[in-house]
Protein backbone atom coordinates (compact mmCIF):
# COMPACT_ATOMS: atom_id res chain seq x y z
CA UNK A 1 0.00 0.00 0.00
CA UNK A 2 1.00 3.58 -0.50
CA UNK A 3 2.90 4.67 2.54
CA UNK A 4 2.96 8.48 2.32
CA UNK A 5 4.08 10.20 5.50
CA UNK A 6 2.99 13.81 5.85
CA UNK A 7 5.15 14.56 8.89
CA UNK A 8 8.23 13.46 6.94
CA UNK A 9 7.04 15.51 3.94
CA UNK A 10 6.83 18.73 5.99
CA UNK A 11 10.16 17.92 7.61
CA UNK A 12 12.09 17.70 4.30
CA UNK A 13 10.23 20.45 2.45
CA UNK A 14 12.37 23.38 3.74
CA UNK A 15 15.55 21.57 2.72
CA UNK A 16 14.17 20.95 -0.76
CA UNK A 17 13.04 24.55 -1.11
CA UNK A 18 16.55 25.76 -0.30
CA UNK A 19 17.83 23.41 -3.00
CA UNK A 20 15.19 24.82 -5.36
CA UNK A 21 16.96 28.14 -4.98
CA UNK A 22 20.17 26.49 -6.17
CA UNK A 23 18.35 24.87 -9.08
CA UNK A 24 16.91 28.22 -10.17
CA UNK A 25 20.28 29.88 -9.77
CA UNK A 26 21.96 27.18 -11.86
CA UNK A 27 19.27 27.43 -14.55
CA UNK A 28 19.42 31.23 -14.75
CA UNK A 29 23.23 31.46 -14.67
CA UNK A 30 23.53 28.72 -17.26
CA UNK A 31 20.84 30.34 -19.40
CA UNK A 32 22.47 33.77 -19.22
CA UNK A 33 25.76 32.25 -20.31
CA UNK A 34 23.98 30.30 -23.07
CA UNK A 35 22.31 33.45 -24.45
CA UNK A 36 25.55 35.41 -24.67
CA UNK A 37 27.55 32.49 -26.09
CA UNK A 38 24.71 31.41 -28.35
CA UNK A 39 24.46 34.88 -29.88
CA UNK A 40 28.22 34.91 -30.41
CA UNK A 41 28.04 31.48 -32.09
CA UNK A 42 25.18 32.62 -34.32
CA UNK A 43 26.93 35.85 -35.33
CA UNK A 44 30.22 34.01 -35.94
CA UNK A 45 28.45 31.93 -38.59
CA UNK A 46 27.42 35.10 -40.41
CA UNK A 47 30.82 36.77 -40.69
CA UNK A 48 32.55 37.01 -44.06
CA UNK A 49 35.29 34.69 -42.73
CA UNK A 50 34.18 31.36 -44.13
CA UNK A 51 36.66 29.27 -42.13
CA UNK A 52 35.47 30.70 -38.81
CA UNK A 53 31.88 30.01 -39.82
CA UNK A 54 32.67 26.42 -40.74
CA UNK A 55 34.57 25.74 -37.51
CA UNK A 56 31.74 27.19 -35.41
CA UNK A 57 29.17 25.25 -37.41
CA UNK A 58 30.99 21.96 -36.75
CA UNK A 59 31.47 22.79 -33.07
CA UNK A 60 27.74 23.49 -32.71
CA UNK A 61 26.91 20.20 -34.43
CA UNK A 62 29.35 18.35 -32.18
CA UNK A 63 27.87 19.80 -28.99
CA UNK A 64 24.31 19.11 -30.12
CA UNK A 65 25.11 15.52 -31.06
CA UNK A 66 26.69 14.47 -27.75
CA UNK A 67 24.88 14.00 -24.41
CA UNK A 68 24.86 16.82 -21.88
CA UNK A 69 25.80 14.47 -19.05
CA UNK A 70 28.95 13.44 -20.93
CA UNK A 71 29.89 17.08 -21.42
CA UNK A 72 29.41 17.75 -17.70
CA UNK A 73 31.62 14.79 -16.78
CA UNK A 74 34.17 15.82 -19.36
CA UNK A 75 34.59 19.38 -18.13
CA UNK A 76 34.68 18.30 -14.48
CA UNK A 77 36.78 15.10 -14.57
CA UNK A 78 38.89 15.45 -17.72
CA UNK A 79 39.66 19.13 -17.21
CA UNK A 80 42.08 18.51 -14.29
CA UNK A 81 44.23 16.27 -16.54
CA UNK A 82 44.92 19.40 -18.55
CA UNK A 83 45.47 21.44 -15.43
CA UNK A 84 41.97 22.97 -15.46
CA UNK A 85 40.53 22.41 -11.99
CA UNK A 86 37.02 23.74 -11.61
CA UNK A 87 34.53 23.64 -8.77
CA UNK A 88 31.36 21.61 -9.49
CA UNK A 89 29.42 24.83 -9.91
CA UNK A 90 31.85 26.38 -12.38
CA UNK A 91 32.28 23.19 -14.36
CA UNK A 92 28.51 22.66 -14.38
CA UNK A 93 27.75 26.19 -15.56
CA UNK A 94 30.32 25.97 -18.35
CA UNK A 95 29.02 22.59 -19.55
CA UNK A 96 25.33 23.42 -19.41
CA UNK A 97 25.88 26.98 -20.71
CA UNK A 98 27.86 25.70 -23.68
CA UNK A 99 25.38 22.93 -24.38
CA UNK A 100 22.42 25.27 -24.48
CA UNK A 101 24.43 27.93 -26.32
CA UNK A 102 24.69 25.45 -29.19
CA UNK A 103 20.90 25.02 -29.25
CA UNK A 104 20.18 28.72 -28.79
CA UNK A 105 22.62 29.65 -31.57
CA UNK A 106 20.32 27.75 -33.96
CA UNK A 107 17.32 29.71 -32.66
CA UNK A 108 19.19 33.00 -33.08
CA UNK A 109 20.46 32.02 -36.51
CA UNK A 110 16.90 31.40 -37.70
CA UNK A 111 15.76 34.64 -36.06
CA UNK A 112 18.52 36.68 -37.70
CA UNK A 113 17.78 35.11 -41.07
CA UNK A 114 14.10 36.00 -40.71
CA UNK A 115 14.91 39.73 -40.81
CA UNK A 116 14.33 40.94 -44.40
CA UNK A 117 17.39 41.76 -46.49
CA UNK A 118 15.99 45.23 -47.12
CA UNK A 119 16.72 46.13 -43.51
CA UNK A 120 20.44 45.57 -44.13
CA UNK A 121 20.23 47.60 -47.30
CA UNK A 122 18.50 50.49 -45.55
CA UNK A 123 21.15 50.40 -42.81
CA UNK A 124 23.90 50.44 -45.43
CA UNK A 125 22.26 53.37 -47.20
CA UNK A 126 22.35 55.26 -43.89
CA UNK A 127 26.00 54.25 -43.49
CA UNK A 128 25.39 52.45 -40.18
CA UNK A 129 28.38 50.26 -39.26
CA UNK A 130 27.87 46.47 -39.29
CA UNK A 131 28.04 46.31 -35.48
CA UNK A 132 25.47 49.06 -35.08
CA UNK A 133 23.27 47.49 -37.73
CA UNK A 134 23.26 44.25 -35.75
CA UNK A 135 22.56 45.80 -32.37
CA UNK A 136 20.15 48.57 -33.39
CA UNK A 137 18.38 47.10 -36.42
CA UNK A 138 18.76 43.37 -36.93
CA UNK A 139 18.86 41.85 -33.43
CA UNK A 140 15.85 43.83 -32.10
CA UNK A 141 13.82 42.49 -35.02
CA UNK A 142 15.14 38.95 -34.57
CA UNK A 143 14.06 38.87 -30.93
CA UNK A 144 10.29 38.38 -31.35
CA UNK A 145 10.67 35.42 -33.69
CA UNK A 146 13.35 33.91 -31.43
CA UNK A 147 11.37 34.20 -28.19
CA UNK A 148 9.31 31.02 -28.59
CA UNK A 149 12.44 28.93 -29.13
CA UNK A 150 14.29 30.76 -26.36
CA UNK A 151 11.40 30.04 -23.99
CA UNK A 152 11.47 26.33 -24.81
CA UNK A 153 15.14 26.16 -23.98
CA UNK A 154 14.68 28.14 -20.76
CA UNK A 155 12.30 25.42 -19.57
CA UNK A 156 14.68 22.85 -21.05
CA UNK A 157 17.75 24.07 -19.19
CA UNK A 158 15.72 24.21 -15.97
CA UNK A 159 14.67 20.60 -16.38
CA UNK A 160 18.24 19.55 -17.21
CA UNK A 161 19.78 21.03 -14.06
CA UNK A 162 19.37 17.67 -12.22
CA UNK A 163 22.19 16.41 -14.42
CA UNK A 164 24.48 18.67 -12.41
CA UNK A 165 23.86 16.36 -9.43
CA UNK A 166 26.27 13.85 -11.01
CA UNK A 167 29.19 16.13 -10.15
CA UNK A 168 27.79 17.11 -6.76
CA UNK A 169 26.05 20.45 -7.35
CA UNK A 170 23.60 20.71 -4.46
CA UNK A 171 20.51 21.34 -6.52
CA UNK A 172 17.08 19.72 -6.10
CA UNK A 173 17.86 16.25 -7.40
CA UNK A 174 21.11 16.01 -5.48
CA UNK A 175 19.32 17.02 -2.27
CA UNK A 176 16.48 14.57 -2.84
CA UNK A 177 19.03 11.79 -3.37
CA UNK A 178 20.82 12.81 -0.19
CA UNK A 179 17.56 12.71 1.79
CA UNK A 180 16.79 9.30 0.32
CA UNK A 181 20.10 7.80 1.24
CA UNK A 182 19.94 9.23 4.77
CA UNK A 183 16.38 8.05 5.53
CA UNK A 184 15.77 5.23 3.03
CA UNK A 185 12.57 7.04 2.03
CA UNK A 186 12.42 8.04 -1.64
CA UNK A 187 8.68 8.44 -2.31
CA UNK A 188 8.23 11.82 -0.62
CA UNK A 189 11.43 13.60 -1.77
CA UNK A 190 11.13 12.50 -5.41
CA UNK A 191 7.42 13.32 -5.51
CA UNK A 192 8.11 16.75 -4.09
CA UNK A 193 10.87 17.33 -6.64
CA UNK A 194 8.42 16.48 -9.43
CA UNK A 195 5.80 18.84 -8.02
CA UNK A 196 8.31 21.67 -7.61
CA UNK A 197 9.53 21.27 -11.22
CA UNK A 198 5.96 21.24 -12.49
CA UNK A 199 5.02 24.27 -10.38
CA UNK A 200 7.82 26.28 -11.96
CA UNK A 201 7.81 24.96 -15.56
CA UNK A 202 4.12 25.41 -16.30
CA UNK A 203 3.78 29.09 -15.32
CA UNK A 204 7.11 29.87 -16.99
CA UNK A 205 5.92 28.47 -20.32
CA UNK A 206 2.69 30.49 -20.05
CA UNK A 207 4.61 33.60 -18.97
CA UNK A 208 6.87 33.36 -21.99
CA UNK A 209 3.90 33.43 -24.36
CA UNK A 210 2.57 36.58 -22.66
CA UNK A 211 6.05 38.10 -22.71
CA UNK A 212 6.36 37.41 -26.45
CA UNK A 213 3.17 39.34 -27.17
CA UNK A 214 4.29 42.17 -24.91
CA UNK A 215 7.67 42.44 -26.66
CA UNK A 216 6.02 42.55 -30.07
CA UNK A 217 3.74 45.37 -28.98
CA UNK A 218 6.62 47.19 -27.29
CA UNK A 219 8.74 47.01 -30.46
CA UNK A 220 5.78 48.07 -32.58
CA UNK A 221 6.06 44.89 -34.64
CA UNK A 222 2.72 43.32 -35.46
CA UNK A 223 2.63 39.68 -36.43
CA UNK B 1 40.19 34.95 -63.87
CA UNK B 2 42.90 37.58 -64.18
CA UNK B 3 42.68 40.73 -62.12
CA UNK B 4 41.10 43.42 -64.30
CA UNK B 5 43.53 45.95 -65.71
CA UNK B 6 42.85 49.16 -63.81
CA UNK B 7 45.53 51.27 -65.50
CA UNK B 8 42.99 52.61 -67.99
CA UNK B 9 41.08 54.35 -65.19
CA UNK B 10 42.29 57.61 -63.66
CA UNK B 11 42.93 57.75 -59.90
CA UNK B 12 40.49 60.62 -59.78
CA UNK B 13 38.56 62.67 -62.28
CA UNK B 14 39.80 66.20 -62.68
CA UNK B 15 38.82 69.15 -64.75
CA UNK B 16 36.45 72.12 -64.68
CA UNK B 17 33.22 70.13 -64.76
CA UNK B 18 33.64 66.85 -62.94
CA UNK B 19 30.33 64.98 -62.94
CA UNK B 20 28.72 64.23 -59.58
CA UNK B 21 28.46 60.57 -60.54
CA UNK B 22 30.38 58.82 -63.25
CA UNK B 23 30.07 55.19 -64.28
CA UNK B 24 33.08 54.15 -66.38
CA UNK B 25 32.81 50.86 -68.25
CA UNK B 26 30.90 49.33 -65.36
CA UNK B 27 30.11 45.66 -65.78
CA UNK B 28 28.01 43.55 -63.45
CA UNK B 29 27.42 39.85 -63.97
CA UNK B 30 25.64 37.16 -62.02
CA UNK B 31 27.30 33.97 -63.18
CA UNK B 32 26.88 33.99 -66.96
CA UNK B 33 24.13 36.63 -66.87
CA UNK B 34 25.42 40.08 -67.83
CA UNK B 35 23.29 42.67 -65.99
CA UNK B 36 25.32 45.75 -66.84
CA UNK B 37 27.49 45.66 -69.93
CA UNK B 38 30.36 48.16 -69.85
CA UNK B 39 28.08 51.00 -68.82
CA UNK B 40 29.17 54.62 -69.19
CA UNK B 41 26.92 57.16 -67.50
CA UNK B 42 27.60 60.62 -66.12
CA UNK B 43 25.23 62.55 -63.89
CA UNK B 44 25.97 66.22 -63.28
CA UNK B 45 25.48 68.13 -60.09
CA UNK B 46 21.86 69.07 -59.54
CA UNK B 47 20.68 66.93 -62.42
CA UNK B 48 17.62 64.66 -62.20
CA UNK B 49 18.19 61.60 -64.34
CA UNK B 50 15.48 58.98 -64.75
CA UNK B 51 16.17 55.45 -65.85
CA UNK B 52 13.41 53.57 -67.64
CA UNK B 53 13.36 50.24 -69.38
CA UNK B 54 11.94 46.74 -69.31
CA UNK B 55 12.48 44.58 -66.23
CA UNK B 56 15.81 42.82 -66.27
CA UNK B 57 17.44 45.63 -68.23
CA UNK B 58 19.75 46.48 -65.32
CA UNK B 59 18.16 49.76 -64.25
CA UNK B 60 17.81 48.95 -60.56
CA UNK B 61 21.33 47.49 -60.56
CA UNK B 62 22.69 50.92 -61.50
CA UNK B 63 21.27 52.41 -58.30
CA UNK B 64 22.20 49.44 -56.15
CA UNK B 65 25.81 49.56 -57.32
CA UNK B 66 26.02 53.26 -56.61
CA UNK B 67 24.67 52.60 -53.10
CA UNK B 68 27.34 49.83 -52.78
CA UNK B 69 24.66 47.18 -52.25
CA UNK B 70 26.16 45.20 -55.13
CA UNK B 71 29.80 44.52 -55.88
CA UNK B 72 31.36 45.56 -59.17
CA UNK B 73 32.86 43.10 -61.66
CA UNK B 74 34.65 45.57 -63.88
CA UNK B 75 34.97 49.30 -64.37
CA UNK B 76 34.96 52.11 -61.83
CA UNK B 77 32.26 54.33 -60.36
CA UNK B 78 33.35 57.85 -59.43
CA UNK B 79 31.50 60.17 -57.06
CA UNK B 80 32.51 63.83 -57.20
CA UNK B 81 35.60 62.71 -59.07
CA UNK B 82 36.72 60.26 -56.40
CA UNK B 83 36.49 56.54 -57.05
CA UNK B 84 33.75 54.86 -55.01
CA UNK B 85 34.27 51.20 -55.84
CA UNK B 86 38.03 51.53 -55.73
CA UNK B 87 40.64 53.57 -53.94
CA UNK B 88 44.06 54.81 -54.94
CA UNK B 89 46.89 52.89 -53.36
CA UNK B 90 50.53 53.00 -54.45
CA UNK B 91 49.63 54.93 -57.59
CA UNK B 92 46.92 52.58 -58.81
CA UNK B 93 43.30 51.71 -58.12
CA UNK B 94 42.59 48.79 -55.82
CA UNK B 95 39.17 47.58 -54.58
CA UNK B 96 37.82 49.93 -51.91
CA UNK B 97 38.03 48.87 -48.27
CA UNK B 98 35.17 49.32 -45.78
CA UNK B 99 36.47 52.66 -44.54
CA UNK B 100 36.73 54.13 -48.02
CA UNK B 101 33.26 52.87 -48.92
CA UNK B 102 31.84 54.46 -45.77
CA UNK B 103 33.40 57.81 -46.54
CA UNK B 104 32.21 58.03 -50.15
CA UNK B 105 28.85 56.40 -49.41
CA UNK B 106 28.04 59.18 -46.95
CA UNK B 107 27.33 61.40 -49.97
CA UNK B 108 24.55 59.12 -51.18
CA UNK B 109 21.05 58.42 -49.89
CA UNK B 110 18.52 55.93 -51.19
CA UNK B 111 14.80 55.17 -51.06
CA UNK B 112 13.56 51.68 -51.82
CA UNK B 113 10.53 50.14 -53.45
CA UNK B 114 9.65 48.35 -50.19
CA UNK B 115 10.42 51.42 -47.98
CA UNK B 116 12.61 49.38 -45.59
CA UNK B 117 11.80 51.53 -42.59
CA UNK B 118 12.98 50.06 -39.29
CA UNK B 119 9.73 48.57 -37.93
CA UNK B 120 10.72 48.74 -34.26
CA UNK B 121 11.31 52.49 -34.40
CA UNK B 122 8.82 55.32 -34.74
CA UNK B 123 8.89 57.61 -37.78
CA UNK B 124 10.92 60.13 -35.79
CA UNK B 125 13.36 57.49 -34.47
CA UNK B 126 13.84 56.20 -38.01
CA UNK B 127 14.90 59.69 -39.06
CA UNK B 128 17.18 60.18 -36.03
CA UNK B 129 19.05 56.87 -36.13
CA UNK B 130 21.61 57.83 -38.78
CA UNK B 131 22.15 61.45 -37.71
CA UNK B 132 22.78 60.42 -34.08
CA UNK B 133 24.83 57.26 -34.61
CA UNK B 134 26.61 57.99 -37.87
CA UNK B 135 26.89 61.78 -38.11
CA UNK B 136 27.31 62.17 -34.35
CA UNK B 137 24.61 64.82 -33.89
CA UNK B 138 23.22 65.37 -30.41
CA UNK B 139 19.75 63.94 -29.86
CA UNK B 140 18.34 67.46 -29.73
CA UNK B 141 19.90 68.50 -33.05
CA UNK B 142 18.90 65.23 -34.69
CA UNK B 143 15.36 65.59 -33.39
CA UNK B 144 15.02 69.12 -34.78
CA UNK B 145 16.38 68.03 -38.13
CA UNK B 146 14.07 65.00 -38.24
CA UNK B 147 11.02 67.04 -37.23
CA UNK B 148 11.73 69.63 -39.94
CA UNK B 149 12.06 66.94 -42.58
CA UNK B 150 8.96 65.06 -41.43
CA UNK B 151 7.06 68.35 -41.66
CA UNK B 152 8.47 68.87 -45.14
CA UNK B 153 7.11 65.50 -46.30
CA UNK B 154 3.81 66.14 -44.48
CA UNK B 155 4.34 63.53 -41.79
CA UNK B 156 4.81 65.74 -38.71
CA UNK B 157 1.63 64.50 -37.07
CA UNK B 158 2.57 60.85 -37.49
CA UNK B 159 6.10 61.18 -36.14
CA UNK B 160 5.47 58.99 -33.08
CA UNK B 161 3.84 56.16 -35.04
CA UNK B 162 5.56 52.91 -35.89
CA UNK B 163 5.69 52.00 -39.60
CA UNK B 164 3.12 49.23 -39.12
CA UNK B 165 0.55 51.97 -38.38
CA UNK B 166 1.34 53.91 -41.56
CA UNK B 167 0.08 53.47 -45.13
CA UNK B 168 2.55 52.70 -47.91
CA UNK B 169 2.57 56.29 -49.11
CA UNK B 170 3.18 57.54 -45.59
CA UNK B 171 5.98 55.03 -45.04
CA UNK B 172 7.66 56.07 -48.26
CA UNK B 173 7.48 59.74 -47.26
CA UNK B 174 9.11 58.91 -43.92
CA UNK B 175 11.77 56.94 -45.82
CA UNK B 176 12.51 60.02 -47.95
CA UNK B 177 12.83 62.14 -44.79
CA UNK B 178 15.09 59.49 -43.24
CA UNK B 179 17.42 59.54 -46.25
CA UNK B 180 17.47 63.37 -46.40
CA UNK B 181 18.32 63.59 -42.69
CA UNK B 182 21.80 62.33 -43.61
CA UNK B 183 22.22 65.40 -45.89
CA UNK B 184 23.28 63.44 -48.96
CA UNK B 185 24.37 65.16 -52.15
CA UNK B 186 22.95 62.39 -54.28
CA UNK B 187 19.54 60.78 -53.84
CA UNK B 188 18.54 57.49 -55.41
CA UNK B 189 14.90 56.53 -55.87
CA UNK B 190 14.42 52.87 -56.73
CA UNK B 191 10.85 52.34 -57.98
CA UNK B 192 9.58 54.21 -54.94
CA UNK B 193 5.98 54.18 -56.15
CA UNK B 194 5.81 50.61 -57.47
CA UNK B 195 4.53 49.08 -54.22
CA UNK B 196 1.92 51.80 -53.65
CA UNK B 197 -1.81 51.85 -54.25
CA UNK B 198 -2.60 54.15 -57.18
CA UNK B 199 -4.40 56.73 -55.05
CA UNK B 200 -1.37 57.40 -52.83
CA UNK B 201 1.28 57.58 -55.56
CA UNK B 202 0.68 61.32 -55.84
CA UNK B 203 1.65 62.05 -52.25
CA UNK B 204 5.09 60.52 -52.86
CA UNK B 205 5.66 62.01 -56.31
CA UNK B 206 4.68 65.43 -54.93
CA UNK B 207 7.43 65.17 -52.33
CA UNK B 208 9.94 64.32 -55.05
CA UNK B 209 8.71 67.26 -57.14
CA UNK B 210 9.34 69.45 -54.10
CA UNK B 211 12.88 68.11 -53.78
CA UNK B 212 13.57 68.90 -57.42
CA UNK B 213 12.22 72.43 -57.02
CA UNK B 214 13.71 73.35 -53.67
CA UNK B 215 16.85 71.27 -53.07
CA UNK B 216 20.07 71.22 -54.99
CA UNK B 217 20.27 67.45 -55.05
CA UNK B 218 21.63 65.22 -57.74
CA UNK B 219 19.02 62.54 -58.30
CA UNK B 220 18.85 59.23 -60.04
CA UNK B 221 15.45 57.60 -60.28
CA UNK B 222 14.17 54.31 -61.60
CA UNK B 223 10.45 54.44 -62.26
CA UNK B 224 7.57 53.02 -64.25
CA UNK B 225 5.61 56.30 -63.95
CA UNK B 226 6.30 57.63 -67.43
CA UNK B 227 4.24 60.78 -67.02
CA UNK B 228 6.06 61.64 -63.82
CA UNK B 229 9.43 60.92 -65.42
CA UNK B 230 8.58 63.19 -68.31
CA UNK B 231 7.51 66.03 -66.01
CA UNK B 232 10.36 65.99 -63.65
CA UNK B 233 13.54 64.73 -65.33
CA UNK B 234 16.35 66.70 -66.87
CA UNK B 235 17.36 63.60 -68.77
CA UNK B 236 15.85 60.18 -69.36
CA UNK B 237 17.88 57.04 -70.08
CA UNK B 238 16.27 54.05 -71.72
CA UNK B 239 18.02 50.85 -70.64
CA UNK B 240 17.98 47.69 -72.64
CA UNK B 241 20.09 44.58 -72.08
CA UNK B 242 22.43 46.18 -69.56
CA UNK B 243 23.23 49.17 -71.73
CA UNK B 244 21.84 52.62 -72.33
CA UNK B 245 19.95 52.14 -75.58
CA UNK B 246 18.92 55.78 -75.89
CA UNK B 247 19.04 58.90 -73.76
CA UNK B 248 17.95 62.48 -74.06
CA UNK B 249 15.69 65.18 -72.70
CA UNK B 250 12.22 63.94 -71.70
CA UNK B 251 10.64 65.64 -74.70
CA UNK B 252 13.13 64.05 -77.10
CA UNK B 253 12.92 60.59 -75.63
CA UNK B 254 9.17 60.42 -75.06
CA UNK B 255 8.16 62.69 -77.96
CA UNK B 256 10.52 61.51 -80.62
CA UNK B 257 12.31 58.27 -79.75
CA UNK B 258 14.85 57.31 -82.40
CA UNK B 259 15.65 53.72 -81.48
CA UNK B 260 13.24 51.00 -82.46
CA UNK B 261 13.56 49.36 -79.01
CA UNK B 262 12.62 52.60 -77.30
CA UNK B 263 9.60 53.01 -79.56
CA UNK B 264 8.47 49.45 -78.86
CA UNK B 265 8.90 49.88 -75.12
CA UNK B 266 7.06 53.19 -75.00
CA UNK B 267 4.17 52.01 -77.09
CA UNK B 268 3.86 48.84 -74.95
CA UNK B 269 3.79 50.98 -71.83
CA UNK B 270 1.14 53.29 -73.34
CA UNK B 271 -1.04 50.34 -74.29
CA UNK B 272 -0.89 49.13 -70.70
CA UNK B 273 -2.51 52.40 -69.60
Amino acid sequence: MLDWRWDFTWEILPRLLVATGNTLLAALLGYGLAIVLGLALALAQRTPWRVLGMVVREAVEFIRSTPLVLQIFFVFYVGPQFGVRLSPWTAGMIAIGLHYAAYLSEVFRAGLESVPKGQWEAATSLNLSPARTYFRVIIPQAIPSSLAGMGNYLVGIFKDTPMLSVIGVAELMHTANAIGSETYRFLEPYTLVGIIFLAISLPTAGGIRLFEGWVRRKLGILK
Amino acid sequence: MNAPDMSAFPLRLEGPSVPMVSFRKVTKTYGSLVVLDSLDLDVNEGEMVTIIGPSGSGKTTVLRMLMTLESINDGVIYVEGEPLTHMPKGGQLVPADARHLRRIRSKIGMCFQSFNLFPHMTALENCMEGPVHVLGLSRKEARERAEDLLAMVGMAEKRDQHPSRLSGGQQQRVAIARALAMRPKIMLFDEVTSALDPEVIGEVTNVIRKLVAEYNLTMLMVTHQMGFARDISDRVCFFYGGKICEQGSPDELFGNPRQERTQQFLSAVREAI
